[in-house]
């Protein structure tokens, strides 16, 4: 097992990272399985990477309770704008929820005694283990697989594929869009939560515009007819640019170059069932 | 020392107005949210830098400069990645991601190329005279952005509702299959809108670094923020909105700073637009779109 410990020892940071992304890139299929465009998620994040840090270094909390406030405080802002916001449809939601990531973002950099502004929160514990991420992914993979199967799950593609069809079907549309959102704000927050305690450090312009555009960008790249899509993309575009480690000053190019092409050429991502069918499976169909 | 912060608040609005005629008419027209309109100002504003600084050519030529590459840039995009979206009628969300992607190729392309540093004009040929009328004072570049903006929102204005390609630009808007029954050249005109469009981003972005005196990959970001903003306010695809928009947002900037502090300056335009969206989701001027059920 030596090998194993010398690869872990190198790795495990990275590994760890592909668990966090997939948990957003996870987040925001969610919302857009329900046809919801909302690019605050890199926000909700933020809030709960800060909420949960400020909870272990000034409040002292156990790491339990402060990845419940991670997912908590999310959740609750989400909830909050949730009311308004999700009026909105298409673009107007996408341009909405990118304002309030701004304002997110410049609230974090103003609140300086508690958020220590532009220079972040450094020395946070490192209480994130590896079966902590592990585990996260997984009971957020079974709720949603669970999700997509149920009465819920199915309003969602209702509402996806048409929203006033789903209304007319007597399918409560904006409790649906609600609900998708506030639970994508959760799963962000625990990402969040966790990427805290395994980096050490967070500041403001983490969870700014780029962070919001890598997290769309892995799921569109993956995939969203399912859940596979979202953590294939996760895993690639984390994986890219250690691949791709001459590159290193073009990393957010090629995130971009990929962004293009994916749309333009796989417009259902990697990870689409019935392409995949048409080019391996001859017995299926 | 009110005259003043109101001057500021004038040509402050007019730059974001500037900015986001381009970004409205194409959402006007084509439907499409433009996230890529931040790089093509980026692009017009190191064009003009370029041929300035390598070819020494004067600031008038450096405009035109920035007009053609832009525009050259705006009908690239259409063509190789709106057009194929288009004709593949994909849902309007999709174009949107794309330019996303095309945003950060150009940004990123603008720092390998020219580095990160922030630029500048030649300062002997920026225009740096002072007017001072009623104990206010105003520079000549910001009169040049202020009366710019004011002819192209009134050209712009004046073109779409009076003249025959105005109406045909509308009859695309309404719906681009029926303008197509009617012999309109539906294709030709979404390149001439891009184009056109870019054009302005373009011609913007030179005014702007020459008025905030920096040249950076990054310059069109906050831009791009803040014209997110303005058309909202404005309401999206309104060619006046996207004046009075600029200048409402140029006003509650200004005055912030003025009467609450400069710390909070960038949470003022999301904080308005958030409101506006409460108050009244089409903006100002905005038409609903939604289909009722």
């Amino acid at each position: 097992m030596e090998w194993f410990e010398s690869f872990w020892q190198v790795y495990n940071n990275l590994i760890l990272t592909i668990g966090v992304n997939a948990l957003l890139a996870l987040s925001i299929w969610l919302t857009l399985s329900c046809g919801l465009l909302a690019m605050a998620n890199a926000a909700f994040m933020g809030i709960g990477a800060y909420t949960a840090s400020i909870l272990t270094m000034s409040a002292g909390a156990p790491f339990p309770l402060a990845l419940a406030g991670g997912i908590a405080a999310p959740t609750l802002v989400a909830l909050a704008i949730g009311g308004p916001t999700l009026r909105l449809s298409g673009v107007y939601l996408a341009m909405a929820t990118l304002g309030f990531g701004e304002v997110v973002r410049v609230l974090i950099l103003n609140a300086e005694s508690i958020t220590g502004g532009a220079l972040g929160l450094n020395g946070i514990p490192q209480e994130t283990q590896w079966w902590h991420v592990l585990l996260a992914v997984i009971v957020v993979l079974l709720i949603l697989w669970r999700l997509r199967r149920s009465r819920i799950g199915r309003a969602f593609e209702a509402i996806n594929e048409d929203a006033v069809a789903a209304s007319l079907m007597g399918i409560a549309v904006n409790a649906h869009k609600m609900l998708a959102f506030a639970l994508g704000a959760a799963i962000a927050g625990l990402a969040g939560a966790l990427n805290a305690h395994l980096t050490f450090f967070i500041g403001p312009s983490e969870f700014g515009f780029d962070r919001g555009v890598d997290i769309l960008t892995m799921t569109i790249l993956g995939g969203t007819s399912g859940l596979t899509g979202p953590v294939l993309g996760a895993l690639i575009i984390t994986l890219l640019p250690e691949l791709l480690r001459s590159f290193r000053d073009f990393r957010t190019m090629l995130n971009g170059a990929i962004l293009v092409l994916i749309v333009l050429f796989l417009p259902k991502g990697l990870w689409d069932p019935k392409r995949l069918r048409s080019w391996f499976g001859r017995g299926a169909h | 020392m009110l005259e003043q912060q109101l001057v500021n608040a004038l040509s402050l609005g007019c730059v974001y107005a500037l900015f986001a005629l381009g970004f409205t008419l194409i959402f006007g027209v084509l439907g499409v949210i433009n996230l890529s309109h931040g790089a093509v100002f980026m692009v017009g504003a190191y064009a003009a830098l370029q041929v300035v600084t390598r070819f020494g050519w004067s600031l008038w030529a450096s405009l035109l400069a920035a007009l053609v590459v832009s525009a050259a840039v705006g009908l690239a995009i259409d063509y190789f990645v709106l057009r194929p979206l288009r004709k593949r009628n994909a849902p309007h969300l999709i174009p949107m991601i794309a330019t996303i992607g095309l945003a950060i190729v150009f940004n990123n392309a603008a720092q390998g190329l020219f580095g990160a540093e922030n630029l500048r004009f030649p300062s002997e040929l920026v225009p740096d005279a002072q007017l001072h009328f009623l104990g206010v004072q105003i520079s000549v570049l910001e009169v040049a952005i202020v009366v710019l903006s004011f002819a192209l929102m009134a050209t712009l204005f004046v073109v779409m509702r009076k003249t025959q390609l105005g109406r045909a630009l509308r009859a695309i808007a309404e719906s681009p299959k029926a303008a197509a029954l009617l012999g309109i050249n539906v294709e030709g005109l979404f390149y001439l809108t891009s184009a056109t469009a870019a054009a302005l981003g373009g011609v913007s972005g030179v005014l702007i670094a020459l008025y905030s005196n920096a040249v950076f990959p990054l310059m069109g970001q906050p831009m791009l923020h803040k014209g997110i903003a303005v058309i909202i306010l404005g309401g999206m695809g309104d060619i006046r909105g996207a004046l009075i928009g600029g200048l409402f947002l140029g006003f509650a900037e200004v005055m912030s700073v003025a009467y609450i502090g400069s710390t909070m300056r960038d949470a003022v335009a999301f904080g308005l637009l958030f409101i506006v969206l409460l108050l009244r989701p089409q903006g100002m001027f905005g038409k609903v779109l939604e289909r009722k059920a």
